[in-house]
């Protein structure tokens, strides 16, 4: 019951973006998918981005609020590397896996949600990085970091506000042209 | 209606910003004009996903700075794989390329050393390089003329040394060194240290520490000391790694320094693989130096120390040469095949600052950067 207890306290903490909470979830689970991946031809630095990116697919799925958790966190982190890693292998064609331990749940929709995030979020990070500055500084100023156009036009150095939000609309359409032609490309 | 006006109505309408009336009618053109409707599902759409990316990116970095953070506490298992089982790994892992490599390598080995042979210049002029060591007395003297400003230099000198060791002494030249192991083992540059009588290194918090030398390689200008002091506390790992490879002409660099008091961070690129007059031992790099950034690591952006910072050429703007970081390996099989003592000396391989962005890599890297002091 206790152990429960401190599992849920810690994906509260994960959805409240607690560092204190991430940091517990990343220490008590990264040796095992360490000694998963080393132990199959992978790095520790194939270890870190594998893990990582398991983080980011519980991270997702606590934020989204729907989550419910029915088996040990440790299982539910190794499942999706687990499968996280048969992917990459299988991209490399080396596909086998020895493990020590056989404690895994299917985890395929989560894969599936994953993926999809996944391809959005490089898209908009390419849609991002060939859209070029000023305009990536103006969005990110306005859209990420929610400051007003009177604060940008001062940053940027527009003359007034309306100059600013003019611009801003231009770098905007520009940015959802750049993203929407490539989420095409990969949503089929 | 043009796109921009468009746009900015769909943005008020999603964040609700608009007046009563005005919303009521744009409803009811949303409802008559499909290709607003289309614009308001579109831009909701877009705004999401502009969301969600920002918030993956941020929780990325997240998890960059508490994987560096938990693995200098060595609370996550440092990545080391030992004896055997390290043996077979690289060796499934690596054959293919090896071979290929190693027959590459013999052929260009064999060309290139023709080639030098043929071309290499016959005579040296060795003055043209200044090694960058700082001569702490030299800048007391230029300060004098100022007039008040020396004593206060001259005291914080002076205050530093009474404060490291009963006998006082002061310290007249310097450079940089950094750690190499945890138990306190630092490199520089051999003529930072050389003639010394007493060397003590200044960690960035400006507490000094006594050390003595216990390697140099004079041609290859590199010196191994020991931290020997009892206040010395050494930490669980490196955040760093040494290269053993090369670098690659036109990487991007940056460095840490004690060209004066404070730690001074530097970027440049490699500009040539070989040194001065095509001496193989060392690189060109193009960075700023100054006095006292001999012995400064030079890194790559994953934070593995391709080189350490040894001199420039006297007339030409930015020429700065390093040496080549494989040659700390060696240095390192010279010291412990000479003294068994130093066998548990092990030099970092892995570096937990790939990812993280320049200003996290410096604040971890500055706490492991020594100015070397000499008398």
């Amino acid at each position: 019951m206790k152990a429960e207890q401190h599992q849920i306290a810690l994906l509260q903490g994960l959805a409240r973006n607690d560092r204190k909470a991430i940091e517990t979830i990343y220490k008590e689970n990264f040796n095992l998918i360490q000694a998963l991946v080393v132990n199959n031809n992978g790095s520790t630095e194939d270890a870190k981005d594998i893990f990582q990116e398991a983080m980011i697919v519980l991270y997702q799925k606590v934020q989204s609020g729907s989550f419910e958790l029915n088996c040990q966190l440790k299982t539910f982190v190794y499942s999706v590397c687990r499968r996280l890693w048969l992917k990459r292998l299988m991209q490399q064609s080396k596909y086998s896996l020895h493990e020590n331990t056989e404690d895994f749940v299917l985890v395929d929709e989560e894969m599936e949600e994953h993926e999809k995030r996944d391809n959005e979020f490089t898209v908009m990070e390419k849609a991002m990085g060939s859209l070029g500055e000023p305009c990536k500084s103006l969005l990110e100023a306005f859209y990420l970091q929610k400051k007003n156009m009177q604060e940008i036009a001062g940053t940027f150095g527009y003359t007034n506000a309306e100059n600013a939000k003019t611009q801003k609309y231009k770098c905007l359409m520009r940015l959802k042209k750049l993203f929407f032609t490539q989420y095409k490309n990969v949503t089929p | 209606m043009d796109d921009l006006t468009i746009l900015d109505a769909v943005e008020r309408y999603i964040a609700g910003d608009m007046l009563p009336d005005e919303r009521v009618y744009f409803e009811s053109l949303r409802k008559s004009n499909p290709e607003i409707d289309q614009a308001v599902v579109e831009h909701t759409f877009f705004l999401q996903q502009m969301a969600r990316y920002e918030n993956t990116r941020q929780f990325k970095a997240v998890l960059d700075e508490t994987h560096i953070h938990l693995a200098e506490r060595g609370e996550i298992e440092s990545p080391r794989l030992k004896g055997r089982a390290k043996v077979v790994y690289l060796f499934n892992r690596y054959k293919r390329t090896a071979a290929i490599a190693a027959s590459i390598a013999g052929i260009l080995m064999l060309s290139i050393s023709a080639v030098v042979w043929s071309f290499s210049p016959k005579s040296h002029s060795p003055n043209e390089v200044v090694n960058l060591r700082r001569d702490i007395s030299n800048i007391t003297q230029q300060v004098d003329k100022i007039g008040q400003k020396t004593n206060r230099l001259e005291q914080q000198v002076n205050d530093v040394a009474a404060q490291s060791s009963g006998i006082a002494p002061v310290y007249t030249s310097g450079g940089t060194g950094f750690l190499i192991d945890t138990k306190g083992y630092i490199v520089t540059n051999s003529h930072v240290v050389e003639n010394a009588r007493y060397i003590a290194v200044q960690k960035s918090n400006g507490q000094d520490l006594k050390a003595k030398l216990v390697f140099t390689d004079e041609k290859r200008d590199l010196a191994i000391l020991k931290i020997i002091d009892t206040a010395f506390k050494s930490p669980a790992s490196i955040p760093y790694a040494i290269k053993r490879s090369s670098a690659n002409v036109a990487e991007p660099i940056f460095s840490l320094g004690y060209p004066r008091n404070d730690i001074v961070y530097g970027e440049g690129y490699l500009a040539a693989k070989t040194g001065y007059n095509g001496d193989t031992l060392s690189c060109q790099i193009s960075i700023t130096a100054n006095p006292g950034n001999s012995g400064s690591p030079i890194l790559n952006r994953n934070g593995e120390v391709i080189g350490i910072l040894k001199g420039k050429q006297s007339l030409v703007e930015d020429a700065v040469f390093a040496v080549r970081s494989n040659y700390i390996y060696d240095a390192l099989a010279q010291l412990q095949k000479s003294d068994t003592a130093y066998q548990n000396i092990k030099l970092p391989t892995n570096s937990s600052l790939k990812g993280a962005d320049r200003t996290q890599q410096v604040k971890k890297i500055s706490d492991y950067v020594y100015m070397v002091k000499v008398n």
